[in-house]
């Protein structure tokens, strides 16, 4: 039976190349990782003995929390190392980093890094698996996993549905890795904002635009508001948060005009008032929490079917039983 | 003196004369002594059959970088020219963005004095548009020319100011050079590692529209006209740059462009796993990009060949996309990737590529060479058209090895190669030195 499951080869670094099975994969071994973290003692053998290094080189405290979560929960040992603000030239840090890593025969890196293409760089570089909680605007495919597994609890389903990515899709490595994960398992996705936000021949990717919210609300099943870095103001790309959320901040107001209900996703962190009105954000049909919930889960078989874990098998490593050897 | 050199049966292509026909043709004293049926060789003369080879004049560069002074490490005066010469080139021309900029007589001096010592191809400083290349104060273009400078260029960044590259190109008409310029508007091409297009935007890679490149170009035009000075536009890579310059010509407007090999072959799809090697400014575009600029160096829109060469150490270019450096190498692999991609496939004839690089890049930069009339300086290269061969980045005599060809099989190679009468490169006997 193992044989004709699917494998998710050495590194997880993005869902482009990723099949559907393989994404449904990760998924289905989800599930059962879901009920270890409701128990009093949320801890499993399955990573026993297995060293993980979480290299961070750029901030984050919500993925690199729920994946140090996930880790320990798994029992593996877990090292974070924070290498931000080198004075070294980024590339070079990252060649010397992964010999290092290498050198000291550790089993698994999660890697968060500002440059595209860095996750693949270090997994084409180092034995161990390696795992990528985002590099630069490439992907972020651990957060799209969360996301689509926080669709299929809500929905029952994915195939059909029709998903809305709302803000800054030209910066954003979650957009692109939902756009992928969401087109594999059958989804319409679109994606919202202003023109300046787009990157070119987005709709190439099988993505429709829809330059006004009003429009997105009317056609989706799921708004996925996108943060808004603060950043982009000071940049140009939009002349104030005032003017962005007038024209495309998701409001109550707006939302009462959809002919249904819609679910509403954000990955976090939050600008309240700018992207996201609070009264949406809290709303009944906000499932933003369960997202950060589903991210531990996610995380515990993403590493757990890297590290060789079988499948079927997930159900008996949280009852303390087989693991990954 | 080098001894006489008889070059017997091959065939000899002059695009400066509209020659094609087999001859012998013969060196002495470093010049070109006769071209011809049945030549008898001189005493002491050295006799080469070259039947069923190429007799063409050295192929000329007018645009590489030699990373010296500053950057020894990646490539020296000295082992460019090694390179430029196993590559079939007997010129090339040296951009100025060395470290300190070469931006005034002593380091311009400095380059011409490395060529000699070489005594390799012939390496012709280029020297910069303003003083350290800070687009603000105009460099002392007289000296520089005085010196040996063959052009002016703030190549690796833009001639900013329209007002700077004004007077830069009024200012250059009194010593008859061309001020080359690198197309680059810096506002909208600013943090961009590729081209703008669906690869960048699966990549996650910030894109540098082609209209960055366009918009300078558009503004050199204009400001050639304005002036009546030669711009010389480097590396043109869109299709609309090659709209821009044909109407520009057509309106009589002194403006000359060059391609890269690699700006002719390759498109954004090379960068593709986030490969280095495929890093290079202006960007690999997209097919209609490619086709356009070959169209245009058919016509002539585009008047020459121009490989950027643009060492790099090894472990520049391995790191994630965003922190390598832009550039390749080109020297070694020019003329075969050129004669690969643009003979066999149908777009120019030999004589027409030989031309493309050589006598028109001689041409438009005022060289001597590219051309085999009698009393010419011998700078010739002798190809083997049919020489089946795979690129491997190891046997560069350049100091570095960043080609997006290796594994390339290609076709065509520089078999011997004279600067002055003085053979500089044999494939035969690899020793030369």
């Amino acid at each position: 039976m193992t044989a004709t499951l699917p494998n998710l080869g050495k590194d997880l670094t993005g869902l482009e190349h990723l099949t559907p099975e393989q994404i449904r994969l990760i998924l289905d071994t989800a599930e059962p990782f879901k009920e270890v973290s409701e128990r009093p003692i949320k801890k499993v053998p399955a990573l026993r003995g297995k060293t993980i290094v979480n290299l961070f080189f750029e901030a984050s405290t919500r993925t690199r929390i729920s994946f140090e979560f996930a880790e320990k929960r798994l029992s593996a040992d877990t090292v974070n190392v924070a290498a931000t603000g080198s004075s070294v030239s980024k590339g070079e840090t990252l060649v010397d980093t992964a010999k290092n890593l290498e050198a000291m025969r550790i089993d698994m890196v999660v890697i968060r890094h500002p440059s595209s293409g860095a996750a693949g760089f270090l997994g084409q570089r180092i034995r161990s698996n390696v795992i990528n909680a985002g590099d630069g605007k490439h992907e972020h495919p651990t957060q799209a996993l969360l996301d689509l597994l926080t669709i299929r609890d809500k929905h029952g389903r994915i195939e059909g549905l029709k998903v809305c990515l709302v803000g800054d899709v030209l910066h954003s490595r979650v957009a692109r890795s939902n756009i992928w994960g969401l087109t594999k398992l059958g989804a319409q996705v679109g994606v919202c904002g202003p023109h300046t936000l787009m990157p070119r021949g987005i709709e190439e990717l099988g993505v429709k635009f829809f330059p006004r919210i009003e429009e997105a609300i009317e056609w989706a099943d799921v708004l996925n508001v996108l943060r808004l870095q603060l950043e982009r103001m000071e940049k140009g790309f939009i002349p104030s948060l005032r003017e962005y959320y007038r024209v495309w901040g998701v409001t109550p107001e707006r939302l009462e005009r959809s002919p249904r209900p819609i679910t509403i996703m954000h990955p976090g962190p939050m600008n309240r008032g700018v992207e996201i009105d609070s009264r949406v954000a809290d709303g009944p049909h906000s499932v933003i929490l369960d997202q950060v919930t589903n991210g531990v889960a996610v995380r515990m078989a993403v590493l757990y079917l890297l590290a060789g874990g079988r499948p079927e098998l997930a159900d008996a490593a949280k009852r303390g039983g087989g693991g990954a050897e | 003196m080098t001894p006489p050199i008889l070059l017997k049966g091959g065939r000899v292509i002059d695009p400066s004369r509209g020659l094609d026909h087999v001859a012998d043709l013969l060196v002495v004293d470093g010049k070109i002594a006769a071209v011809g049926a049945g030549l008898a060789a001189p005493a002491g003369a050295e006799v080469r059959s070259v039947a069923g080879k190429v007799v063409a004049p050295g192929l000329v560069d007018v645009h590489v970088h030699m990373r010296e002074p500053g950057n020894e490490d990646e490539e020296t005066v000295a082992s460019g020219a090694r390179a430029a010469v196993a590559g079939g080139f007997t010129a090339v021309c040296a951009m100025p963005n060395t470290d300190p900029v070469t931006d005034n007589q002593a380091a311009v001096g400095f380059i011409v004095r490395q060529s000699v010592r070489a005594g390799l191809a012939r390496v012709y400083p280029i020297g910069a548009v303003s003083v350290g290349q800070r687009g603000e104060k105009l460099a002392e273009f007289g000296e520089m020319v005085g010196a040996g400078a063959v052009a002016v260029s703030d190549d690796g960044r833009p001639v900013a100011s329209s007002h700077l590259m004004r007077t830069a190109l009024e200012y250059a008409r009194t010593f008859g050079i061309p001020v080359a310029d690198h197309c680059e508007d810096p506002t909208l091409a600013a943090g961009g590692v590729m081209h703008e297009g669906l690869v960048a935007t699966r990549l996650g890679l910030k894109g540098i529209p082609a209209a960055a490149e366009e918009i300078m170009v558009g503004r050199d035009c204009l400001l050639a006209g304005l002036t009546g000075g030669h711009v010389h536009l480097c590396h043109m890579s869109t299709r609309g740059s090659v709209d821009l310059i044909r109407r520009a010509k057509a309106q009589g407007i002194r403006v000359t462009a060059e391609v890269t090999p690699h700006h002719l072959t390759l498109t954004d799809h090379a960068c593709e796993g986030y490969e280095t090697h495929a890093k290079m400014n202006p960007p690999l575009r997209e097919a209609a990009d490619v086709a356009a600029l070959r169209a245009a160096l058919q016509e002539g829109v585009i008047d020459c060949i121009a490989s950027d060469h643009a060492p790099h150490a090894y472990d520049e270019k391995e790191a994630a996309f965003d922190d390598a450096p832009f550039g390749i190498v080109g020297l070694e692999t020019a003329f075969a990737v050129a004669h690969t991609e643009l003979v066999g496939g149908g777009v120019l004839t030999l004589p027409e590529l030989v031309a493309r690089m050589s006598t028109e890049p001689a041409k438009i930069f005022h060289l001597p060479g590219g051309t085999l009339a009698v009393g010419a300086p011998a700078d010739v290269v002798v190809l083997d058209a049919a020489a089946q061969w795979t690129v491997d980045p190891a046997t560069f005599r350049s100091k570095s090895r960043n080609t997006p060809f290796a594994g390339r099989a290609l076709t065509g190679r520089a078999l011997l190669t004279l600067v002055a009468g003085k053979t500089v490169h044999d494939l035969a006997a690899p020793a030369v030195s």
